[in-house]
């Protein structure tokens, strides 16, 4: 293996050293094991169940398909970079509130893809939202709640953007 | 640093030059894959040492049209995500509903055309239509620039023409005067590798109908026979095309078929999938029956 020269990663706004890398780490792998953040879950390691999902210089992307040093420079936010600690986000709170968590593994990749979908897709109808979630994949809910947890959100910003 | 992120082509070529045997990566959802499973060998030993980033070119991730020539031009590093964005999405119709079905969101924010055709599976979704739009390829390395028929780039089961050190650097496909459509069939409606699929373009000042297979072969197939047989009874001005007519081009499509059987479906059912996708990508391309 070849080790790597220290490359540095902004994550949630702060630059993060990494130290001894290997050349092929995925952007999942360098966060858990090497950065301790661990809301990104690795599950498949092939871009199919979506556990994995944070953004990179706003995009939706599985981190376990983008190759850590490779993203040098750009903004990565993980689920840990959405709210602070203990003030859920309303998508965050609307999911707990839904029942759109049950055993939580696919949880931190919905939340990052449901907030993804609501900044680009303020109103969306309940096709586009199971179109737009389908990079996840969640084996307890049987996505109706998550459904109905994203138009809980949608609703709410609608109705606290209209004027009283 | 092993991971070289060139910003401008010249870079890019500089540097595949400079490291032979450098591993080029794009979006890396077909790449990161085999690197996640050990199935590319990487960073040790005689691996590639050198993995050169191509997605902050510039050049790579734009596209132009020329309305001179009618054609658009596709920066290899363009994603599936922006080939479904307006304006793109109504000047290539066919490539954006295939683009619509590739992966998820996440797939289609990061994967790009010129990562198709590098791969070069005979699934690739983006493919068959370049194949019906008989693309040109436009190739770039340290020994100059060359050009090449899509076709020619396709030589096998994952396998291109690509010479070592070679970029990928756009796509050359023509703005048709007429309807063109994608289909594909798999086990579901996302995420989901085709077990057969079709591209049918037609265009009226060339009173042309062209039609391209996926998954049936090594690699994506032309029909030509049923192309041949499609221009003498579809009429292009009324946009119609008889019944019978209709399902022998189904049959001509189906015979220019190779599928093998797999762990995904079977040579027969992806023989009838064409013939079906065919039928229906006609039919909806001239929607009238005849007087
Ligand atoms: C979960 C999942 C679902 C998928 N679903 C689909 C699907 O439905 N349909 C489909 O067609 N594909 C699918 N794919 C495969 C993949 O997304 C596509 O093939 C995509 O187009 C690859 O592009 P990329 O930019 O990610 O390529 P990379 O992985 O970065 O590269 C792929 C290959 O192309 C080469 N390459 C890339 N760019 C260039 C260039 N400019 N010049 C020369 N060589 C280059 C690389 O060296 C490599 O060999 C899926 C993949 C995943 C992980």
């Amino acid at each position: 293996m070849t080790a790597m020269e220290v490359y540095t990663l902004r994550v949630n706004g702060d630059d993060r050293e990494v130290a001894d890398a290997w050349l092929g780490e995925s952007l999942l792998y360098v966060l858990r094991e090497r950065l301790g953040l661990l809301a990104a879950k690795g599950a498949c390691e092939q871009g199919e169940c979506g556990s994995c999902s944070v953004l990179v210089d706003q995009h939706l992307v599985c981190s376990c398909l983008v190759l850590a040093a490779s993203a040098v420079g750009r903004e990565i936010v993980t689920v840990e970079g959405l709210a602070p600690v203990g003030v859920p986000s309303d998508v965050q709170r609307a999911f707990v509130d839904a029942g759109a968590v049950q055993c939580g593994f696919c949880t931190p990749g919905l939340v990052m893809a449901a907030t993804d979908l609501l900044d680009r897709i303020p109103d969306p109808t309940d096709m586009q939202i199971r179109e737009e979630l389908a990079g996840n994949v969640c084996r307890c809910t049987g996505y109706g709640r998550l459904v109905a947890a994203v138009q809980q959100v949608a609703v709410a910003r609608r109705e606290a953007g209209e004027p009283a | 640093m092993p991971v070289l992120t060139p910003v401008s082509l010249d870079d890019a070529v500089r540097l595949l030059d400079a490291h032979p045997g450098a591993l080029v990566l794009a979006g890396g959802t077909d790449l990161m894959v085999e690197i996640n499973e050990g199935h590319r060998p990487i960073g040790s030993g005689g691996d590639p040492t050198v993995v050169v980033a191509v997605d902050r070119i510039a050049e790579l991730r734009t596209w132009t049209v020329d309305r001179g020539a009618d054609t658009v031009t596709i920066g290899a590093g363009v994603t599936y995500r922006e080939l479904l964005d307006e304006p793109l999405a109504s000047l290539l119709p066919a490539l954006a509903e295939a683009s619509r079905t590739v992966g998820s969101p996440q797939i289609r924010n990061a994967g790009t055309l010129g990562g198709n055709l590098g791969t070069c599976s005979p699934a690739g979704d983006g493919l068959p239509v370049l194949s019906a739009l008989d693309a040109v390829v436009h190739l770039v390395s340290a020994a100059g620039r060359r050009d090449v028929d899509v076709h020619d780039l396709m030589v096998g089961v994952k396998r291109t023409s690509l010479a070592p050190g070679e970029l990928i650097e756009s796509i050359t496909v023509p703005l048709l005067d007429g309807w063109q459509g994608y289909s594909k069939v798999g086990v579901r409606n996302a995420m989901v590798i085709a077990t057969a699929s079709a591209c049918l373009v037609t265009d009226r000042s060339s009173r042309t109908v062209r039609i391209a297979l996926g998954s049936v072969a090594p690699t994506v197939v032309r029909c030509p026979d049923a192309e041949a047989f499609a221009a003498g009874v579809v009429d292009h001005d009324a946009r119609t095309v008889p019944d019978d007519a209709v399902a022998r081009f189904g049959e001509l499509v189906a015979a220019t078929s190779r599928p093998i059987d797999d762990h995904r479906s079977t040579a027969a059912y992806r023989r009838h999938a064409v013939e079906v996708m065919a039928r229906r990508l006609l039919r909806r391309a001239f929607p009238g029956r005849p007087a």
